[in-house]
């Protein structure tokens, strides 16, 4: 009985979810619109998602590898980071794009800023826009079967007519992960019942976009109109799997709520005053460099404390 | 009736079937026993006693050191050997009387009292404090000042904390089903001394033969209600039993009182039922050896002072290799780093745990998923907190509530990165405390 034992601080139990097992779920939930834009676009969608994922991982890999960082791949958020940005691209789009693509979102936005924790903007949005703002024409020149065909959030801002069924299934023009909306909410249904993200921030979101839509969509309570509008473009895969990414939202509960808030007014506002008939790439990652501000003035009052006057006093 | 919580909460996993159906068994302590003059907050006791005295068992031989602090007894019989600094289990060496126990068990005699009804409050408030009554869950506040509020009048709940969300801790359990009389006799005499109150066991809903046995011997009782409560960790502590209880927050600054209320933990109010009833002193508690590495689980009743290394040895020792043992819970109590150490009036528990989880992993990024933010019973952001305590901003720390944390550590089970949360948010507490304190 001479042995010493180990002696920390308490608690001495830990619960099992980790980082690597979160970023796991987030890649389970992306699984069925990923599946489904290959069907959907065919082999190049298909190269353009192991390209993206791998020079991820790549680059987060040489990265720590030259600045002498520990091996931070394994917690699989460069792999996210991946998957996310391949989701957001044109099938179309030539492989060495994607591959700047993954190396800006990587080096650039995340490792630069002192790896996954510390960045201030989603990587794979922060890509994203990298890309439209350099290869414009690339970005934006989808085709469906084929044929170059416009997104039906274009057709839509064009006042032309789009099929909201397809909408809802995704067989239309699109980047690879963005069009069907049921397969993007069979993920979400799953992250949400896994506990991985919370219904604040995409519920805020959508609700605050649906209201603008009908307040300056010119359109009244056209439930057609809104319908389309929710399920056009990329705003269900942003609302539930960009706007919810940890690092880059408020962390105070009703900092959520005020983010999607946010989130929603200005995808509103670029879908209906912007040139483009996209917004919520832009309107996430603003959204993000507010985070901060946000969380500032949300600070939760703690349990028990009634008067914050109170408390000043006290000081 | 509803089952109540409060918010926040985790659920660890519990370990109690590996004790709770055993009886408790007597363990009549072999070598020296050491008793600490500090195992309750404020002062520490001073001797009564000199090396080289006779004492019997129930003898008083350190007396309360101030109004805050309390008296200690011998729990046997024998010769004092040593005043002398032990090492005990929060890690610290306290001045301890050593005695040496002869065997015999000859006891002082205690007075029972025929007729409590006619006790006067202050008669009860120093048969308990003479008994050195201190609560018993853990903290070791002294009883007699609990039980002197400022305005008396103002208590309506006194709360029996029967919740025992600690894992793994099954003394509580085991003193409902053997003597739950002795905790409903000690919730009456309480509400003897407040007669506007009512009594209140918060049970935890995984304990239903408590809630049922309990509920049978209240039923003639018009003061004494049984709230179930959700099992869920911290629901036995105080700021979240009251909430459950009655619906009042109470926050760092404010004592239970001040919500009207009234907390003691089961074995305190088995020990009050002891000192007024019986005239016993604390000297025995049930005390439980458990934990993956232990080969024999048991509950124990437990003489105070008698080696952690003795129940351990009459558990029959490890089963597996141990990794980490505690004293107390997993979640809030201390590391021990041998079982050289004595119990006393507040331990509850070994804990030998086959897997030491708390150095298991490495610790990465916090990547702000906000589950600490959920756990927190105390509506906390804890991984700012942290945050704040590393880099020493003490001003921010404060703004974001850091002061009301209750050390639960609801917040480091739940972070995936597996950072040490209520470890640096302690540490800053314990900094800023000390500070706001030479400041006065």
């Amino acid at each position: 009985m001479d042995k010493k034992f180990n002696v920390t601080s308490a608690p001495h139990d830990r619960g099992r979810m980790d980082t690597q097992k979160i970023m796991l779920c987030v890649l389970i939930s992306l699984l069925p619109a990923t599946f489904f834009g290959i069907y959907n676009f065919g082999y190049k969608a298909a190269i353009i998602i192991v390209v993206t994922v791998a020079t991820c991982v790549i680059s987060e890999f040489l990265f720590n590898l030259i600045v002498k960082k520990d091996q931070t791949i394994k917690d699989l958020s460069a792999v996210v980071t991946g998957l996310l940005l391949a989701l957001n691209l044109p099938h179309t789009l030539p492989w060495w794009m994607a591959v700047i693509g993954g190396v800006f979102a990587i080096v650039v936005v995340k490792m630069l800023f002192g790896g996954l924790g510390q960045n201030f903007m989603n990587p794979a949005l922060g890509a994203r826009c990298f890309l439209l703002i350099s290869f414009t024409s690339y970005m934006t020149s989808f085709s469906y079967d084929g044929i170059t065909e416009a997104t039906p959030l274009a057709l839509l801002k064009n006042g032309e007519s789009v099929d909201p069924l397809k909408m809802l299934l995704g067989t239309e023009a699109g980047t690879i992960g963005e069009t069907s909306v049921v397969f993007l909410l069979i993920g979400a249904i799953f992250l949400i019942l896994m506990g991985i993200i919370d219904i604040r921030i995409p519920g805020a979101y959508l609700i605050t976009f649906a209201l603008f839509i009908m307040i300056f969509g010119g359109h009244g309570f056209d439930m057609t109109y809104l319908i389309e509008h929710l399920c056009g473009g990329g705003l269900v895969l942003g609302a539930f799997f960009m706007a919810t990414d940890y690092v880059t939202s408020p962390i105070t509960p009703l900092g959520k709520v005020i983010f999607g808030i946010i989130l929603g007014l200005l995808t509103g506002i670029f879908r209906l005053f912007g040139s483009n008939a996209e917004g919520v790439s832009y309107a996430i990652i603003i959204g993000n460099l507010l985070v901060p501000l946000i969380e500032k003035i949300t600070i939760p009052r703690a349990f028990g404390i009634t008067k914050v006057k109170e408390v000043k006093e006290d000081e | 009736m509803g089952i109540s919580t409060f918010k926040g909460g985790v659920h660890p996993y519990d370990g109690k079937e590996l004790s709770k159906a055993k009886p408790t068994r007597k363990l009549l302590p072999k070598g020296e026993l050491v008793y600490p003059l500090s195992q309750h907050i404020g002062a520490p006791a001073t001797p009564v006693v000199g090396v080289g005295d006779y004492v019997l068992r129930g003898q008083k031989i350190a007396d309360a050191g101030g109004f805050v602090s309390s008296p200690i007894f011998s729990s046997v019989s024998g010769t004092v050997k040593a005043i002398e600094p032990r090492r005990v289990a929060v890690g610290d060496m306290v001045n301890s009387i050593i005695i040496e126990n002869d065997g015999a068990y000859t006891e002082t005699g205690f007075n029972a009292c025929d007729d409590i009804a006619s006790l006067s409050n202050e008669e009860i408030v120093t048969k308990i404090k003479d008994a050195g009554v201190v609560g018993m869950g853990g903290a070791g506040f002294p009883t007699h000042v609990k039980l002197s509020p400022k305005n008396p009048d103002d208590i309506d709940h006194i709360i029996a904390n029967c919740a025992e969300c600690e894992p793994y801790l099954t003394a509580d359990y085991r003193r409902m089903i053997e003597n739950p009389e002795k905790l409903v006799g000690g919730m009456r005499i309480v509400l003897q001394m407040f007669p506007e109150a009512l009594g209140v066991f918060g049970i935890e809903d995984n304990k239903k033969d408590c809630i049922d046995k309990i509920n049978e011997l209240i039923k003639d009782e018009k003061r004494m209600v049984v709230v179930p409560l959700r099992t869920k960790y911290p629901q036995g502590g105080e700021r979240q039993l009251i909430y459950a209880c009655t619906k009042r927050a109470i926050n760092a600054k404010m004592l239970p009182a001040d919500a009207g209320c009234i907390v003691d933990n089961v074995e305190t109010l088995c020990a009050i039922y002891n000192a007024v009833a019986l005239g016993i002193p604390v000297m025995n508690r049930i005390f439980t050896v458990t934990g993956g590495a232990v080969c024999e689980p048991r509950n124990y009743e437990m003489y105070m002072g008698t080696s952690f290394e003795e129940f351990l040895e009459e558990s029959g020792g490890f089963i597996k290799n141990c990794e980490k043992m505690i004293a107390g819970g997993p979640m809030m109590g201390f590391a021990l780093q041998d079982a050289k150490i004595p119990t006393t009036k507040t331990t509850s528990a070994l804990v030998c745990l086959d897997n030491d989880e708390a150095s298991k992993y490495k610790t990465t990024a916090c990547i702000n998923c906000g589950r600490c933010v959920e756990a927190c019973p105390e509506q906390l952001v804890p991984s700012k907190l942290a945050k704040f305590a590393e880099t020493g901003r003490k001003e921010e720390f404060k703004k974001w509530y850091g002061l009301e944390c209750v050390e639960c550590g609801s917040c480091t089970f739940m972070c995936p990165a597996r950072r040490h949360l209520a470890q640096g948010i302690k540490t800053m507490k314990k900094q800023i405390m000390a500070e706001m304190r030479a400041k006065k």
